[in-house]
This record gives C-alpha cells, sequence and structure tokens, in this order.
C-alpha cells in the first residue's frame, strides 16, 4: 500500500517535471510559428499567444518585399539537395573502397581522414575562401558553396562503417559472376546500405540547410543568398520588421520539424552511430 | 571497370580530389600564411609579426575571455540537463514519451539563424516574452541585450535550448547500452535509486558523457552564428567571440595572416581541451 502510494507519487512527479521541460522547449517554436499570423503590434504585447492570426499572407509579403525569400529559399534548395545527393556519392565512393579493398595507403588515407575529424571547419574558413573566390572566381556561384562540402569526413567514416557490415561473400560471388566493380557497388552494395544512406542524407542535408559562415562568404548578391542569411540581413536592419522575420524563421524551419516527426529514427541512429563509432 | 590494382583508387578520385584542393591545401595554406605579413602589397614571410601579435592583442584576451565564459557556464549546466532528461525520456514510469522526445530533440533541426532571431524576439529587453512573464512573478526586466551578464546569458540558454536534445540522444544511446541485470541485482540488494544513479549509471555513462563533453566544448569555442545574430558581440564587445574577431580580422579588416594564426589558436587550443578532458575524465568507466 505504502509502496504503491511512492511509487505513483513518484511517477507522477516524473511526468509533471518532464512536461515542464518539454513546455518549455516547445515554447520557441510555438511562439514563432504563431507570431508569424499575428500583426507586429500583437508581437509587441509580449504574451503568450495561443489563437493564430489572420496576417500570415500579409507579414510574408513584408518579408518578400524587403529580401527576396522565395528565392532564398529556392537557392537553400538548391544547394542542400545538390550537396547532398554529390556527397552521399563521394562518401560512399570512398567509404566503400576503404572498406572493400585492401591497397597502398589504404591506412594513411584512414588515418588521415580521421585527422581531419578533429579540424574545426572555423580553422580553415580564410584559405577556403581564398581559394574559392580569389583563386577560382566562384563568388555568387552555386559551385562555390556546394565543392568544399563534398569532401565531407563524416560521411566517409560512416560509409565505411556501413560498407564494413556487408557480407563479403555475396559481393565476391557477383565478382565471380563477371560483373564490374561498379556495379557491384551501385546494383548490390548501395541498395543494402540504403537505411544508412538515409540517415547520413538527412543529416548532410540539415547540415547545409542551416549553414550560415560560409554561404554568406561566397553569396554576397541578395540573388544568390540563402534563406538563413536572407534571415540575418533581415536582423540588421534599422527597423525590424518581427512578424515579417518570424514568417521567415517558419518557413525555413517547419518542414524540418514535420520531416522530424517522421523520420526520427533514422536521424537519431545518424547520430548516434556517427558519434559512438 | 573490371577490377584491377587502379579500383581502389577509381573509387576514392573524387573524394581524393576534393579532400585535396578544399582541405588539405587550405589547412597548410592557413599555416604559412599565419608566418607571413599579408597586409603588405606582396605577401612576405615574417614569422613573429602574428603569433607575436596574439600574445599582445587585447581584444583577442577579450574575446577568448568571453568565448571561455560562455564555455564554462554553458556546457556542464547543459550536459547535466541532458543527462536529467535523458534519465526522464528512459524511466519505465514516463507517459507519453514520443511527444517529450519531440520537444526535447526537435531543436537539433532548427537553423542557427532561425532560432536565433526566435530568442533575440522572446528576450527583447522591452517588449519580449520572457521580460513580460518574469514581471508576472515581480521579477524586474532584466537587460538581454543591454548589459554583459544578460547577453552572455542569453548566448548561453539560447545554445541549451539548441544543443540540450543532441547531447540527450547521445546519453539516451548509452543508458540503453546499460544492461538491466546490473539494476535488478543491486535492487536485490536494497540499493536506494539515487545510489543506482551514482553507483551504476554514471560510472557507465562515462565514455558517452565525456564525447559530449569533447563535441561540445570544441563546438562552442567556434562559436560564431548565435552570438553574431542574437547580440552582435555586445554590448561593448562583451560576447564577441574568438571565431567572430577571427572573422573580423580576416573578412572585415582584411588581415588574413593574422586570421590565419587565430584560426590556428582555436584549433590548438580545441585539441589542447580535448586532451585535457580525456585524461581527466577517460579513465576506465570502473575505477
Amino acid at each position: 500500500m505504502n509502496n504503491s502510494l511512492t511509487s505513483r507519487a513518484k511517477k507522477l512527479f516524473i511526468n509533471v517535471l518532464m512536461l515542464v521541460i518539454s513546455c518549455m522547449w516547445l515554447i520557441p517554436i510555438w511562439m514563432m510559428m504563431i507570431y508569424a499570423t499575428h500583426p507586429d503590434n500583437v508581437i509587441f504585447s509580449g504574451e503568450l499567444v495561443f489563437n493564430p492570426g489572420t496576417d500570415f499572407l500579409k507579414n510574408f509579403a513584408i518579408l518578400q518585399g524587403k529580401q527576396d525569400f522565395s528565392m532564398a529559399i529556392f537557392n537553400s534548395v538548391i544547394i542542400a539537395g545538390v550537396s547532398t545527393l554529390l556527397g552521399l556519392l563521394v562518401a560512399s565512393m570512398a567509404g566503400y573502397a576503404l572498406a572493400r579493398f585492401a591497397f597502398r595507403g589504404r591506412n594513411t588515407l584512414f588515418a588521415l581522414i580521421i585527422f581531419i575529424l578533429a579540424v574545426p571547419s572555423a580553422a580553415i574558413v580564410i584559405p577556403e575562401y581564398i581559394i574559392v573566390v580569389k583563386h577560382m572566381g566562384l563568388s555568387n556561384n552555386y559551385a562555390g558553396v556546394i565543392l568544399p562540402y563534398l569532401a565531407n569526413a563524416v560521411g566517409v567514416f560512416f560509409m565505411r562503417q556501413s560498407f564494413l557490415n556487408l557480407p563479403a561473400e555475396t559481393l565476391e560471388a557477383a565478382y565471380l559472376d563477371g560483373a564490374s566493380e561498379w556495379k557491384i557497388f551501385y546494383s548490390i552494395a548501395l541498395p543494402i546500405v540504403r537505411p544508412a544512406l538515409a540517415s547520413l542524407g538527412i543529416i548532410l542535408f540539415v547540415a547545409h540547410w542551416n549553414d550560415y559562415l560560409w554561404p554568406m562568404l561566397v553569396m554576397t548578391s541578395e540573388q544568390y543568398q540563402t534563406a538563413p542569411i536572407a534571415l540575418g540581413r533581415l536582423i540588421g536592419l534599422a527597423n525590424i520588421e518581427w512578424g515579417a522575420m518570424m514568417v521567415g524563421a517558419s518557413l525555413m524551419t517547419v518542414p524540418f520539424l514535420l520531416l522530424f516527426l517522421i523520420l526520427q529514427k533514422q536521424i537519431i541512429a545518424g547520430i548516434t552511430s556517427g558519434a559512438t563509432k | 571497370m573490371l577490377r584491377n590494382r587502379y579500383t581502389p583508387y577509381a573509387f576514392l578520385s573524387p573524394y581524393i580530389i576534393i579532400f585535396s584542393v578544399f582541405w588539405l591545401v587550405p589547412i597548410l595554406f592557413s599555416f604559412a600564411m599565419s608566418f607571413m605579413n599579408t597586409r603588405s602589397r606582396t605577401w612576405q614571410f615574417d614569422f613573429f609579426l602574428n603569433w607575436g601579435r596574439l600574445l599582445e592583442d587585447e581584444l583577442l584576451w577579450q574575446a577568448l575571455k568571453n568565448t571561455f565564459l560562455i564555455i564554462a557556464l554553458q556546457v556542464p549546466a547543459m550536459l547535466m540537463l541532458a543527462v536529467f532528461a535523458a534519465v526522464l525520456l528512459n524511466s519505465k514510469d514516463l507517459n507519453f514519451k514520443g511527444l517529450h522526445r519531440f520537444a526535447i530533440f526537435a531543436p537539433i533541426v532548427v537553423a542557427e539563424a532561425a532560432y536565433a532571431v526566435i530568442f533575440r524576439l522572446l528576450f527583447n529587453d522591452n517588449f519580449g516574452f520572457v521580460n513580460n512573464m518574469l514581471a508576472l512573478i515581480n521579477i524586474d526586466a532584466i537587460a538581454w541585450t543591454n548589459s554583459s551578464s544578460g547577453a552572455t546569458a542569453l548566448i548561453a540558454i539560447g545554445l541549451t535550448w539548441r544543443w540540450t536534445g543532441y547531447n540527450a540522444i547521445i546519453i539516451l544511446a548509452g543508458l540503453q547500452n546499460i544492461p538491466k541485470d546490473l539494476y535488478e541485482a543491486s535492487e536485490l540488494e536494497g540499493t536506494s535509486p539515487w545510489q543506482q544513479f551514482t553507483k551504476i549509471t554514471l560510472p557507465l555513462l562515462k565514455p558517452a558523457i565525456l564525447l559530449c563533453l569533447v563535441l561540445s566544448t570544441f563546438g562552442t569555442l567556434q562559436l560564431f552564428t548565435e552570438p553574431t545574430l542574437l547580440t552582435e558581440g555586445g554590448p561593448g564587445g562583451s560576447t564577441t567571440t574568438v571565431a567572430m574577431y577571427m572573422y573580423s580580422q580576416g573578412f572585415k579588416s582584411f588581415n588574413f595572416g593574422y586570421g590565419s594564426a587565430i584560426a590556428y589558436l582555436i584549433v590548438f587550443l580545441g585539441l589542447t581541451l580535448s586532451l585535457l578532458q580525456f585524461k581527466l575524465f577517460g579513465g576506465k568507466p570502473d575505477e
């Protein structure tokens, strides 16, 4: 009796505590979405608003008038999409070679990749800028943002790990049947590691979509800016339109929140395997 | 493409080319630049110019101090919260787990720029939601952007909101790897839940927490976007981080050599701190 009472109290305590934390964590996202639908005078009240308003389109028009945000979203989709697809291809090819073949220089190369994992990207941003913008002349060019993204050490590491788990006999049998190595890679190995590709793909897409410093340096003209840069420029203006800004933040966030709801498992798998192996 | 001795290199070639041009060359180039005077018309080697300046540049020291203050305040608090949240999320007594997981984990997909503008609005000194709520419980408005302690706290709160879920995911994975029978055995011996936590859970979580500690420290050392958009490094330079200072040296003053020296300082500090953390906390879990 006493025992069940304390265990019920414990259960209640745990649930209330977690509810408080979860509410605190959801409030910023909730306020972003709700403020996006209200005029600025509601926002200036600073109150917790529960009802959505009717000003979403009006706020969007203000946003679009200040910065070409639709274009910025389009640029972000192109940059994150192309970087992710090409990045997956480059990383799986390299990971496949490291996992499947014994060749001269393999250990050195692998050690180098691990070493690169420890170099923060902030550390190379200056020489990267000189090479890409000054020497290659790729300022305001999609390729200028995308190319450096493609050498992703985490991706190679992750894909190597996935290919190491493949049954070597299956691949070897295909080889003895006369299939080329490219064909084995493309039509046997890649389909088997599809879950890993999905995890890595989501993580790469989100990371490239969210990146701030690098696209800001390369895409200096408004026509080529990505969504985070457009948002950053808006906050620098003397007269901040908060409702419009919340529309911008929502447009670049809500699709990912939905994606996260659907693909939570893959995203978490990507983080834990990338982090623990 | 049938297999021959070049096959592995063929598979590796796209990565190696991009890796060399966009990582290896920049790393070496940056190192060379840090020893050059890049402000003269033709760049010249001047060995101690930039590295010597690191020692006596008071703005740099201020930026380092600001950065380490944020790390010291934010990282331990966030990791404690992440352990706490992971333990709650792992508890069999918790209802609506999916909903709570979403609430804590969702910020990992929110862009730095997006949450920075949201937090800038919610923590606005004059009309922000947070000060408004504080007023309800009779707490005076906090100058989140107009005082150095407020601005530092604001950045720490923002980072905690954004990254607690990420760390909780790693810690939760660690929790789920702890064998259940360890708890069952200790229950038979009459161990209290708190003792279980300190004697079983924490020691076995040590590798996961250490990983989070190293990743968070390294990440915060490079902190750029949040202070740029939340506080613009202010007030009075009190939240200008070392990465922001590197940016302003490199891309506002166009002093690439000095910027590179600062970049190497960041790498050096990051590696030193990681090694230190491994040394201090990296013993075997049963020690």
